[in-house]
């Protein structure tokens, strides 16, 4: 009996959890969908260790690659992931309150709140932190794809980030193409097993 | 009328892909074109604010525009309009990503991928600092619009998150009240 509700108790933790944490780096992410998905990778795999690396960065993958905003999109693989289609929801809840709340509020003032200095100036310093979160787990993440000791991932790094950085390729190619790479990769697998065999 | 809302958001769901500025020519013409509901000086506002405030721009949108024509369940159902199409697709490709993740051929396709995603994210986090220190995007900086307190706070908060792995929030909330003192002050 005890054991039932220590589980239930667990069960319940891990939602509110999602709920909780999901809210407040949605309440504090400027600046578009790779932020939120950096700060999840910092909270959920370093700080909470609820999933792997990888997955954070698959996680990444399907969220930019199918429609709707980023961040609703990996709250919902997120949250399938800890507690199925009630994480999901739960995960998505959290997500979009803030700026549910947010724009609710700022929508009877917007004029005076677009031009109210002190707030201009916060926003303004903020990047500079939130920049300095994305940085923090790039140097982890590129650290990481270096430790594979893989050419191939390597080099589709540095190839990924000059052809959207500066060359101004959409993402959705630049995945496709990686996706493509990866099937010939595998294919290459199977035509050296078969040698060898 | 709630319903024509509630499609046109839909559809601002279902066909913006790859994120914000995606959906920005969608909401235009869905919304502002189409449906009349915003006159475009508010559109223009309403990214400026979408800009200054968290949160995806389609539901900074959905949540604008709800809220003036109904209220609260304007927003609920105008947000409910964008977030269900992504509910749907993502919750179905979440499980076939768990079902089928751990095949030896997937992982090697999603290790190729894996790379460039660490390129996309270092290319986000790129554009926020250029426009935390020039206060410009990368096509238009002026090297003399260098902010030294912008480069003092990001060098400090980057220091404090690789020696003290200080939380995340705690950082970004910090360097907004420091620096805003910091204005303050000089």
């Amino acid at each position: 009996m005890n054991q039932v509700n220590k589980q239930e108790n667990a069960q319940k933790h891990i939602l509110w959890t999602l709920f909780k944490e999901t809210f407040l780096l949605s309440a504090f992410t400027f600046g578009g969908g790779f932020v939120i998905v950096s700060l999840m990778k910092k909270k959920f795999v370093e700080d909470l260790k609820w999933i792997e690396e990888e997955e954070m960065l698959d996680i990444t993958a399907i969220a930019q690659s199918s429609p709707g905003p980023i961040p609703i999109n990996a709250s919902v693989i997120l949250g399938y992931r800890m507690k199925g289609i009630l994480g999901a929801l739960v995960a998505v809840l959290g997500t979009s309150l803030p700026p549910m709340i947010i724009i609710s509020l700022i929508s009877f003032f917007y004029k005076q709140f677009r031009e109210n200095k002190i707030i201009a100036t916060a926003l303004q310093v903020m990047r500079a932190g939130v920049a300095a979160v994305i940085f923090d787990v790039v140097i982890n993440l590129a650290k990481n794809v270096c430790k594979t000791r893989r050419f191939l991932y390597i080099a589709l790094m540095v190839v990924a980030f000059v052809a959207t950085y500066i060359f101004n390729i959409s993402a959705m190619v630049v995945i496709l193409s990686c996706i493509g790479i990866g099937l010939m990769d595998v294919m290459m697998h199977i035509r050296k097993k078969g040698e060898t065999a | 009328m709630i319903l024509t809302l509630f499609i046109s958001f839909l559809k601002v769901g279902l066909f913006s892909v790859g994120g914000g500025y995606a959906a920005i020519p969608l909401i235009q013409n869905q919304i502002v074109e189409l449906l009349g509901l915003m006159t475009m000086a508010e559109f223009t506002d309403l990214i400026t604010i979408a800009e200054m405030t968290p949160g995806p721009i389609s539901i900074n949108s959905s949540t604008f525009v709800g809220m003036r024509l109904n209220g609260i369940p304007g927003v609920l159902i105008c947000t409910l309009g964008v977030v269900l199409p992504a509910f749907i697709i993502c919750l179905t490709l979440a499980f076939f990503y768990y079902k089928y993740r751990n095949f030896s051929g997937v992982q090697t396709v999603l290790s190729a991928l894996r790379p460039a995603v660490v390129a996309l994210i270092a290319g986000a986090g790129l554009n926020i600092l250029l426009l935390g220190l020039f206060n410009a995007d990368k096509t238009s900086i002026n090297f003399g619009d260098f902010r030294i307190i912008e480069f003092g706070l990001f060098a400090g908060a980057l220091f404090l998150l690789r020696k003290y792995k200080l939380n995340a929030i705690t950082v970004i909330f910090g360097t907004g009240v420091i620096g805003t003192i910091l204005y303050a002050i000089f």
